[in-house]
């Protein structure tokens, strides 16, 4: 009896009933695992600042996809696969994150995602594009956008699982890679069209400029914790996915709260929550490693 | 964001947008080149993140948006000069960083007018800038420069050679904080005009042109001013013609002097690094 | 060891290789057979690199040939490589003995299904080269010699016939440097495997090598170390004049330019270089 009295609490009222928010469980979740597989990777790599790229430069995707009609998803999927298809021509800095070239591209795509979103909020009328592409907006994806994202999302976790062992090891070192007959820029391609894919899940999760949360927090903290692939892999799954769904949650919960009574965004509380679980996992990564000494 | 005004560019309120435009072009411009320098990339890039959780606060506070924006630079000028430079501070650095972001969006969203704030805080308002805003913008604007000017030997000191004998450790940290606190000062003027994710375009893109394309520093940092006023105020004028937003003219044409710097200097194709 | 005439493993005949219009290899031939420890020695910028990457397929040579004899029975690579010392990121989320897996089985697609046989061969492995107690550790952790050692077993987990090392002793104390030399040396005898190392200096592989290849400016001199490491060799290999000294079973190259000994340190190109032990 106590037990139901505190999931009443805890759980709003209608939301295990309501379509939208089972919706949104189901592509937080995608989008979790799928970010949180290719980021253990991404981190290793030390391609973070790769993966903020895309996110940012998808912005101007999703803008343009307002503009046209179509679902942001498809806009942030093909900006992001062709932004990931330039890196992959130019040459994606491995070790110095921090480069002007990649800052003024970014700046060249924001740029234009406040064109789109201008032209977007005129002439189409769509005066949330904004707020939806930037900071996502999870609880009004069209149920007919969720087959497709969960599609999206498979092929990017078969992708993954196809050169699973070929990806760690060029992420190891390209030239023992290369001299196990790995196809190291083969791979490289592949492992960014995954990357692609799993920042245009989290765009429409928790929008194109939060995106690199999902991405790199969960496989940040996982990775401190954590000392074998599978292991690494397997929390970093289980930490963004509840992140996802605790903030949804939440969200749903705060439909009552102050101050204006309609609810806070989905997006900061997964991001709040991605932050926290990255600060509390390396602090317990730093207690266990001095309790070993 | 209507611009359906008639009149000529020389209207009191275009005026109010070519000073606010040139006064961020100048001082963007001359931190940007020590920005690029110094190989500040990252913190030119945090810094107006966390500011614009700042200028959401104010918003929601009525408080003027300087003010939010200059307290949260500071902070995060202040927390980027404490935390040192790690890679493995990278990471958690950038999540506080998107967090700052998710913190703004929140706060905007208590208040009212959300859409038309978070694209003028995000993409820049140029036309938004009023009067008492311009005068505390130049008056921060000197304080930068001023700063700036009395700086510059050691700036260049320091960017030249990693170890200098010259300088003792304790004035290494003191010159990095001092700089660190002029990035947060710029920002705190700039984002207004061009917004917290295009700020990086107008200080780093014209300034790394310049520096490709002169050798000497002061050169440089004339050319690195002199391409900033022009992309800034080339953005105010063709926004006022086509009616699309400025901040959109500022990425590309930031976008446009660099690759013509570039070009210039022999470097067409960017690198290639594994 | 057996005693009858065998096909040697390695046979490198008249391999030149030529890069951004430098020469960095001219007509280098040697042979290497099975069991054997050869050691590459040449100065930073004599091209050391640059022959293990085209023995192990990583460069293309631009004439010669390389003929490595093929292993029996298939899914047996004929070479297992170990590149230069590389710095790995602290928290790589890769232990040693996930290294070494990687090493049977990197290339292969899709999930590797976990395999008792799998893991009893990688543990086996990090035995025979004196890493079993590191096999949980994070390679990213592991000091210099350590590392060296997982990524030989890496390299000779998949039963190659031919083990190539690039500057596997730079980095280490000379103790850890002999140990190193010893385990490869016991490695290829109980192996049957060809090992290839360079090094810049000859003095730690004295006691263990086979056969020495000198590499000058792009050329080669290769046979036993009675052979090779002498005055009237080392001249011709290096162009001008080389003494050549025997200390208590060392060796000192001297460079004979009238400019007097220095003391080991950064080698010029081509230059050979005072090597006291």
């Amino acid at each position: 009896m106590a037990m139901v009295m505190a999931a009443g609490a805890i759980f709003a009222r209608g939301f295990f009933s309501s379509p939208i928010v089972q919706h949104a469980l189901e592509l937080g979740a995608a989008a979790a695992i799928v970010c949180a597989v290719v980021g253990c990777f991404t981190v290793s790599r030390g391609q973070s600042f790769a993966g903020h790229a895309l996110g940012d430069i998808g912005s101007s995707g999703g803008s343009g996809a307002y503009l046209v009609g179509l679902a942001p998803l498809w806009g942030f999927v093909a900006i992001s696969l062709a932004a990931a298809a330039a890196m992959e021509l130019i040459g994606v800095q491995r070790a110095r994150a921090r480069d002007v070239a990649t800052g003024v591209v970014l700046g060249a795509g924001f740029g234009l995602a406040a064109l789109l979103l201008y032209l977007a909020s005129t002439t189409a009328s769509a005066t949330n594009a904004a707020q939806t592409v930037l900071f996502g907006s999870i609880f009004t994806v069209g149920g007919d956008e969720l087959p497709p994202s969960l599609a999206l999302a498979g092929s990017a976790l078969a992708l993954i699982a196809a050169v699973y062992r070929p990806l760690w090891l060029s992420s190891l070192s390209p030239d023992l890679a290369a001299a196990r007959g790995v196809r190291v820029r083969l791979i490289g391609v592949l492992y960014l069209a995954a990357v692609a894919l799993a920042v245009a899940l989290a765009a429409i999760t928790i929008g194109a400029i939060l995106a690199t949360a999902l991405l790199v927090g969960p496989a940040a903290t996982a990775t401190a914790l954590a000392r074998g692939p599978g292991r690494t892999l397997g929390i970093a799954v289980a930490l963004a996915v509840l992140a996802a769904w605790l903030g949804i949650l939440l969200a749903y919960d705060s439909y009552y709260w102050p101050p204006l009574h309609h609810g806070w965004p989905v997006s900061f509380f997964v991001v709040a929550l991605v932050v926290s679980f990255n600060l509390g996992g390396r602090l317990l990564a730093g207690w266990t490693a001095a309790r070993r000494r | 964001m209507d611009r359906r005004a008639p009149a000529l560019m020389l209207q009191p309120f275009m005026l109010h947008a070519w000073e606010a435009a040139a006064i961020a072009a100048v001082v963007g411009g001359a931190v940007g080149f020590f920005v690029v320098l110094r190989g500040q990339a990252f913190a030119a890039h945090a810094i107006p993140n966390g500011a614009f959780a700042g200028a959401a606060a104010a918003t929601l506070a009525s408080v003027n948006v300087l003010l939010g924006l200059g307290a949260f630079a500071l902070v995060g000028a202040l927390g980027i000069a404490a935390l040192g430079r790690r890679a493995s501070r990278d990471v958690a650095t950038a999540l506080v960083l998107v967090l700052m972001l998710a913190l703004g969006a929140l706060l905007l969203g208590f208040g009212s007018d959300y859409a038309s704030q978070v694209y003028a805080l995000l993409f820049g308002e140029v036309l938004g800038v009023s009067g008492t805003q311009l005068v505390a913008s130049a008056a921060l604007a000197g304080a930068a420069l001023a700063t700036l000017a009395l700086l510059y030997r050691p700036l260049l000191l320091c960017a030249a050679l990693s170890e200098s004998s010259q300088l003792r450790p304790g004035g290494r940290r003191a010159l990095e904080l001092a700089f660190l606190l002029v990035l947060a000062m710029a920002t705190t003027m700039t984002v207004p005009v061009v917004g917290a994710t295009l700020m990086f375009s107008l200080m780093v893109g014209p300034a790394a042109a310049a520096r490709l394309l002169a050798r000497q520093p002061s050169v440089a940092l004339g050319l690195s001013v002199a391409l900033a006023l022009a992309v800034a105020w080339g953005a105010v004028a063709l926004a006022y013609l086509t009616g699309w937003p400025v901040g959109f003219y500022v990425g590309t044409l930031a976008a446009c002097v660099y690759l013509a710097g570039r070009v210039r200097a022999g470097e067409g194709r960017l690198p290639r690094l594994r | 060891m057996r005693a009858e005439r065998e096909q040697p493993i390695l046979s490198v005949a008249g391999l030149s290789v030529r890069l951004s219009g430098r020469t960095i290899l001219e007509d280098v031939s040697f042979e290497l057979g099975v069991g054997e420890l050869a050691g590459l020695i040449g100065a930073n910028g004599a091209g050391k690199t640059t022959l293990l990457r085209a023995i192990a397929g990583l460069q293309v040579p631009s004439g010669g040939t390389v003929r490595i004899a093929s292993g029996e029975g298939r899914g047996r690579p004929p070479v297992g490589y170990v590149p230069q010392q590389f710095l790995l990121e602290r928290d790589l989320p890769l232990r040693a003995r996930d290294l070494v897996a990687l090493g049977l089985d990197g290339h292969r697609l899709g999930l590797p299904w976990p395999s008792r046989a799998r893991r009893e061969a990688v543990e086996e492995m990090l035995a025979a080269v004196g890493a079993g107690e590191l096999a949980n550790a994070r390679v990213g952790r592991l000091s210099g010699g350590e590392q060296q050692r997982v990524l030989i077993a890496h390299a000779l987990i998949a039963r190659p016939r031919l083990l190539l090392l690039d500057e596997p002793l730079s980095s280490l104390d000379l103790r850890a440097a002999y140990e190193v030399v010893s385990l490869l040396s016991r490695l290829a005898r109980e192996r049957g495997v060809a090992v290839l190392l360079s090094a810049h200096e000859l003095n730690p592989l004295l006691p263990a090598i086979d056969r020495v290849i000198y590499l000058a400016a792009g050329r080669a001199a290769s046979g036993s170390v009675e052979q090779v490491v002498r005055s009237e060799v080392l001249s011709r290999l290096y162009g001008h004049h080389v003494d050549v000294l025997r200390v208590h079973g060392r060796v000192l190259v001297i460079a004979g330019t009238g400019h007097g000994e220095h003391a080991a340190g950064p080698a010029e190109r081509g230059q050979p270089q005072v090597e006291i032990v």
